[in-house]
């Protein structure tokens, strides 16, 4: 907790940082103004090299597919065509690209959700019970984590094709449900935060024991929570060899999943550049909010997973 | 309800969804890597049949010059890729917390935005920056009489290094970060006092303090180079270099889904397992053994 805590302080701190303040501040103190520019510098241009494909996308998402070829990728085109090629992206055949992002959205959405929920149960159960079975519950799911998600997606279409389930939303759904390594993070936290005085001050006021985890321990988890739950979104919203091993149908697929798809074509109809671009925008944009936004949240819980880790 | 049952209760929808989808996955796989299917019939129309087959899909796999080609390019990327990007991770980190920049939240933020961007669309992103007549970079090195052709046999490992090196450095950075700021004050006050250079504390008191961060780091790194499969197969279309079997995985999904030969891909995956797994556990094992030491 004391973590998550300097780390919401930070910005503060380093702006009183000329001053009196703790460790920011006193390393500060004298430091030459030379040092802080050549660092600013070598900064800044790191952060081009880590800027650079998305500049290239916003700048040619713009230009038509003869611009795309006929211009320099680094400065807009004759034509800014941005909205007649994203309303090309939206209406491509029949509308399939809106129909990827409702995809992943539900993939991704409804898979962290749900996948949070569980992980955080068995996590404090593992955290909170002395119970036979525990610590071979712990090493099970341990190896769970350490084995790759690629190796499992193989034979879990083996299982999945006998049971008729393969090319349907279950298929994809079904394994986004599971995180272990949100297992461990919530069993982290709540052996921390979680404690076992609160929980028998509940029993004696006879709250039941699935009252206990919903009432008195999940508002504490709140941080963990959030952490497993943006893991878990970003590593569904991420997965490319899972559905590509469960799906057939294109409408069933995911963006990322889509887009590979009309890339694919870019090699017989050149028109597959723009569409592609400007689809590669739209699924970038999301997401790219979406981490600068919540990026405070995502440090201050993995940091209880690497402190004690 | 009483606490006896009460834990099941909690533990249950998650081990359930856990055995369906790891447990039986892979004891699945196992059984299918000691079988060997065969067809009966021109084109396999008068039914298959499963024979045990002992070692022969692990001998196949192990004796496969694709396979093991693949597991040696994976060890060499793993070896450079995950170096690189570890000690850029810690450098940055660093610097960033050494409160010497301008501007670090702008910064961080930069470094760790990749990480949302799914590796297809990275891999996409990047694919149109190696392209010669569509990437600006190919135009400005060949103004400056560098020709560099990215998706060259040799070159495209680099390639799809860098993918990997753009998109995770910044994550990577974050959990240095993170521990890097539970390092107590004190420390620095001690080391001031003492007339420490900035470089000194690195070594002396960061760098010693951040090890479990760089363990878990690199341990995660391992198990990812392993994994390799969405970055060099959408490259393959493109470059001459990438072959089906260019990755241990992308040679498993070949097997199972091109060649048809599934006692073949599931022994492929469990070597594949079992590598990250053992590889996972020695790096685990030689954290806790020096953290002993200490």
């Amino acid at each position: 907790m004391t973590t998550t805590d300097t780390t919401k302080n930070a910005p503060a701190a380093r702006r009183r940082a000329a001053s009196t303040d703790s460790r920011a501040g006193s390393r500060d103190a004298g430091r030459k103004p030379t040092t802080t520019i050549i660092v600013t510098a070598l900064l800044a241009i790191i952060a081009l090299y880590f800027l650079v494909p998305v500049y290239w996308v916003v700048i040619n998402a713009t230009k038509s597919t003869e611009d795309l070829f006929g211009t320099s990728g680094f400065w807009f085109g004759e034509s800014f065509q941005l909205f007649e090629n994203l309303g090309a992206v939206l209406s491509a055949n029949g509308g399939i690209f809106p129909r990827w992002g409702v995809n992943s959205l539900l993939y991704a959405g409804v898979g962290s959700v749900v996948a949070t929920y569980f992980a955080t149960a068995a996590g404090y159960a593992l955290a909170k019970y002395r119970f036979p079975g525990r610590r071979f519950v712990y090493v099970l799911v341990l190896g769970g984590v350490l084995v790759p998600g690629t190796a499992v997606a193989l034979p879990l279409f083996f299982l999945f094709s006998s049971i008729g389930i393969t090319n349907t939303y279950w298929s994809v759904l079904i394994p986004s449900l599971v995180s272990p390594f949100g297992l461990f993070l919530a069993s982290i936290y709540a052996s921390a935060a979680v404690p076992d005085e609160m929980l028998e001050a509940g029993r004696i006021d006879g709250v039941g024991e699935l009252g206990l985890f919903h009432r008195l321990a999940l508002p504490q988890l709140v941080p963990a929570l959030v952490t497993i739950l943006l893991f878990q979104f970003v590593a569904i919203w991420n997965n490319y060899m899972l559905p590509l091993v469960m799906l057939a149908d294109e409408r069933l697929y995911p963006i990322t999943l889509g887009l590979d798809n009309w890339r694919a074509q870019t090699d017989r109809l050149p028109e597959f550049y723009q569409l592609t671009t400007g689809g590669a925008l739209l699924s970038v944009i999301p997401l790219a909010i979406l981490i600068l936004v919540l990026q405070r949240f995502w440090r201050g819980g993995l940091t209880e997973g690497s402190v004690k880790g | 309800m009483r606490s006896k049952t009460a834990p099941w209760v909690l533990l249950a929808p998650f081990l359930v969804l856990f055995i369906g989808t790891m447990i039986i996955p892979i004891i699945m796989a196992i059984g299918y890597s000691f079988t060997r299917v065969e067809r009966s019939g021109l084109l396999g129309e008068a039914g298959t049949e499963s024979t045990f087959a002992g070692l022969s899909n692990y001998i196949a796999a192990l004796t496969n010059v694709n396979f093991i080609e693949s597991i040696g390019r994976m060890i060499l990327f793993g070896v450079v890729q995950v170096t690189v990007m570890i000690v850029a991770a810690t450098v940055l980190a660093l610097l960033l917390e050494s409160a010497a920049a301008k501007w670090p939240g702008f910064f961080r933020a930069t470094y760790f935005l990749p990480y949302g961007i799914p590796g297809v669309i990275a891999t996409i992103l990047w694919s149109f920056l190696y392209v010669p007549g569509l990437s600006p970079i190919v135009d400005v090195l060949q103004v400056v009489g560098i020709n560099i052709d990215f998706l060259g046999p040799n070159m495209v490992l680099w390639s799809i290094a860098n993918i990997v090196t753009w998109t995770y450095t910044g994550y990577n950075m974050l959990i240095i970060i993170a521990q890097l700021k539970s390092i107590p004050g004190e420390l620095y006050e001690a080391a001031k006092i003492d007339g420490a250079s900035s470089f000194r504390v690195a070594m002396a008191i960061q760098l010693p303090l951040i090890r479990p961060a760089l363990m878990l780091t690199i341990i995660f790194s391992i198990i990812g180079t392993l994994q390799l499969f969405a970055e060099p197969r959408l490259l393959q279309t493109m470059s001459a270099g990438i072959t089906s079997e260019y990755t241990p995985n992308m040679s498993a999904y070949a097997f199972a889904f091109q060649y048809n030969d599934v006692g073949m891909a599931a022994a492929q995956a469990v070597i594949i397992a079992v590598a990250a797994f053992t590889l996972s556990a020695i790096a685990l094992g030689i954290s806790s053994w020096t953290e002993k030491r200490r």
